[in-house]
């Protein structure tokens, strides 16, 4: 047999028809619904008199408009519509929702892996581009539209037209202070931010491999940062301890089953992507952005550039219109930028083992006076998590507010927002203008350069911090 | 879904690269859980002051621009967030099509299912096009989607590449769930052979 990519072995798995010039029809495994791009959806279904056909494959939670403080006191009146549409919408059409009063209730792209509804080999779709992250168990998981929701509820299949195949190779080893966070930012730093389009990245090499499955998450999360339709990373031994004993793994010998099947997901040797980019992990810096593009970011040990620098016309309009709405001035050295405010959290960052590295910087420091800095957990079992280890208590003692779970001011659908001209350190995904409130100015980076930068009052080298706290 | 053949309309350049869905259709009006009313809002933070007051110099509010239909955009327009939202609003506004060098993938593939017709043409010919906004007033295009075809009244004729499927399913408006349950029997034959059967 001709030898396959990750990705091909899903997608002819998958695939039910096929007809040459038309888009094939895709199997859908575990569909993912929230409140936000669902309504029209279910509307639709109505109005045809369709049903869900497999309300058993899909999974419902509510996570973009939840208040992070005082969760059940939803002041906006659309807000508590629109969840309340989701809850109606659920009951009517048999789907399992994990509400605001559940204990699995989080960013839905938390909660999949979390709950173990997440599996290798599987097709996971939701109407949301993040939906990504999914791809570090070597799923093949891709956000879409409002009408596509529906075509799945209707269907439990997509029409898709099959999609390029990317290698990402990540060589080397990232250097201690520096995560997967620096890892993505700097690889959409060097490609671009549509460079992938088109394309299903497989993230491949050393540096990859080393990764546990929550830095797996962050980077395929912001593969759609990229461009790309889906991030990729081949299931192995940390894949398969991630899931065992979750609740909607396989159990017992099932799961020994599984693992013999999973195994078999990986590029075979002699396939090939129809192109091929390369990184070494161990040239990385972390990373810091300085624009309204997630492609817009630097070395923190690097300056605001200059937009006379770019190569085209348009790259240097981009520039400048960039730095207006930052505030930034060319040569200024990214540590020198002071902040007002900090978010730590998102599907890119809100995982337990983002929130132990935040609090690793945390613990024994103080937020600077004029930083208002919060943490938001992923989901509410990585909230019960933290608090079991005492994470909240390190994150309260230095000054930073503990909050409830929720996409949060990630994208500011809800009380979290920024005012106009707040500078913000953020562990979320997007820096377009007006994403975390209209003229706020969002910085991304890690969760542990969040932290620091909480502390310092601007961005620092977190390296430094944890050089002076191994000598200790 | 309204079907797609010919149309010409106003011109409007929007001079930006990697314009996001964020900007189409900022959060806070996401909320809604209808399909239409979202024009009003549409790239409401360039468009609008805090308050509310147009901003004179966005190019929907100038004169020149009034009414236009189909939207003249730089590389990767649309990228960001999956919000069906986006394509909501421009045809609430009133854009039947956007012409750019690249689009970002959900957002292209949004359009289609909303019967607004994304069309890639080179930077050199999205430049061109630019241009002729600027030179004449009123500037209009006409778009023929059965010939693949961009005109205007000065001569000018790009033809444009579209996926064969797609152009047929906009030339006909039609509707992709009635398309796809006419594969019910292969749908639940393939659930049988997964095991993949109904709890």
């Amino acid at each position: 047999m001709k030898p396959r990519t990750l990705f091909e072995k899903i997608w002819d798995e998958h695939v039910i028809h096929e007809e040459p010039g038309k888009p094939s029809l895709l199997y859908i495994d575990l569909h993912l619904i929230h409140e936000v791009t669902s309504p029209q959806a279910f509307e639709g279904l109505r109005l045809a008199g369709r049903k869900v056909r497999r309300p058993d494959l899909t999974f419902a939670t509510m996570d973009h408009n939840v208040p992070t403080k005082d969760r059940f006191n939803i002041t906006d009146p659309i807000s508590r519509q629109q969840m309340e549409t989701l809850t109606k919408n659920c009951a009517e059409f048999g789907i399992p929702l994990a509400d605001l009063h559940s204990p699995d209730q989080g960013i839905v792209h938390v909660i999949g892996p979390e709950l173990g509804l997440t599996h290798p080999g599987k097709t996971i779709v939701c109407g949301d581009s993040h939906t990504s992250t999914h791809g570090a168990f070597g799923a093949l998981a891709f956000g879409i539209g409002t009408s596509e929701v529906e075509h799945v509820l209707a269907t439990q299949c997509l029409q898709q037209s099959k999609p390029k195949t990317l290698e990402v190779h990540v060589k080397g080893e990232l250097a201690p202070g520096v995560t997967a966070k620096d890892l993505i930012l700097a690889i959409i730093a060097k490609f671009g931010t549509d460079f992938a389009t088109g394309y299903v990245i497989e993230y491949t090499g050393d540096a990859i491999k080393k990764l546990t499955m929550e830095e797996r998450m962050t980077v395929c999360n912001m593969s759609i940062e990229a461009g790309a339709r889906a991030g990729l990373i081949a299931p192995d031994e940390t894949t398969f301890a991630y899931l065992k004993g979750r609740r909607y793994a396989p159990q017992g010998e099932d799961f020994l089953a599984a693992v013999e099947k999973w195994k078999q997901l990986v590029t075979d040797p002699g396939a090939s992507y129809d192109h091929r980019v390369e990184i070494d992990a161990s040239e990385i810096a972390p990373q810091v952005t300085w624009g309204t593009s997630p492609g817009m970011g630097t070395d923190i040990t690097g300056v605001v550039p200059d937009p006379e620098s770019f190569p085209t016309p348009a790259q240097r309009k981009a520039a400048k219109d960039a730095l207006a709405y930052m505030g930034l001035t060319p040569g200024t050295p990214m540590s020198s930028i002071k902040i007002d405010r900090v978010f730590i959290g998102s599907c890119t960052n809100g995982r337990i083992e983002d929130l132990r590295k935040a609090a690793a910087v945390a613990k024994g420091r103080k937020v600077a006076p004029h930083v208002q800095a919060m943490v938001v957990p992923g989901s509410q079992s990585v909230k019960e998590r933290a608090e079991q280890e005492g994470l909240d208590k390190i994150f309260i003692e230095a000054g930073f507010e503990w909050r409830e779970s929720g996409c949060s001011m990630c994208l500011a659908m809800n009380p979290d927002v920024l005012k106009p001209g707040e500078r913000c350190a953020s562990t979320s995904n997007r820096n377009f203008e007006g994403r975390q409130g209209r003229d706020g100015r969002t910085h991304l980076v890690s969760p542990e350069m969040a932290a620091a930068a909480a502390i310092a009052g601007h961005f620092v080298d977190v390296r430094e911090w944890l050089r002076e706290t191994t000598t200790v | 879904m309204e079907p797609f053949v010919i149309h010409k309309g106003i011109a409007a350049p929007l001079d930006r690269v990697n314009v996001d869905t964020d900007a189409i259709i900022p959060k806070q009006f996401l909320k809604r859980i209808e399909r239409t009313g979202f024009g009003q809002f549409l790239f409401y933070e360039w468009r609008f002051t805090p308050e509310g007051k147009p901003i004179d110099t966005f190019v929907l509010n100038l004169p020149r621009y009034a009414g236009s239909t189909i939207l003249l955009a730089r590389n990767n327009f649309g990228c960001g967030s999956s919000r069906e939202h986006a394509p909501w609003a421009l045809l609430d506004y009133g854009f039947r099509a956007i012409i750019a060098p690249s689009f970002a993938d959900i957002f292209y593939n949004n359009c289609f299912k909303n019967g607004i017709l994304p069309i890639k043409l080179s930077e050199e010919q999205v430049q061109e096009l630019f241009e002729r906004t600027e030179k004449y007033e009123g500037y209009q295009l006409t778009i023929d989607l059965n010939e693949q075809v961009v005109s205007d009244e000065y001569g000018l004729s790009y033809s444009f590449e579209v996926d064969e499927y797609r152009r047929y399913c906009l030339l006909n408006g039609l509707d992709d769930i009635g398309i796809t349950l006419q594969y019910e029997d292969k749908i639940a034959a393939y659930e049988a052979k997964r095991g993949l059967l109904s709890r």
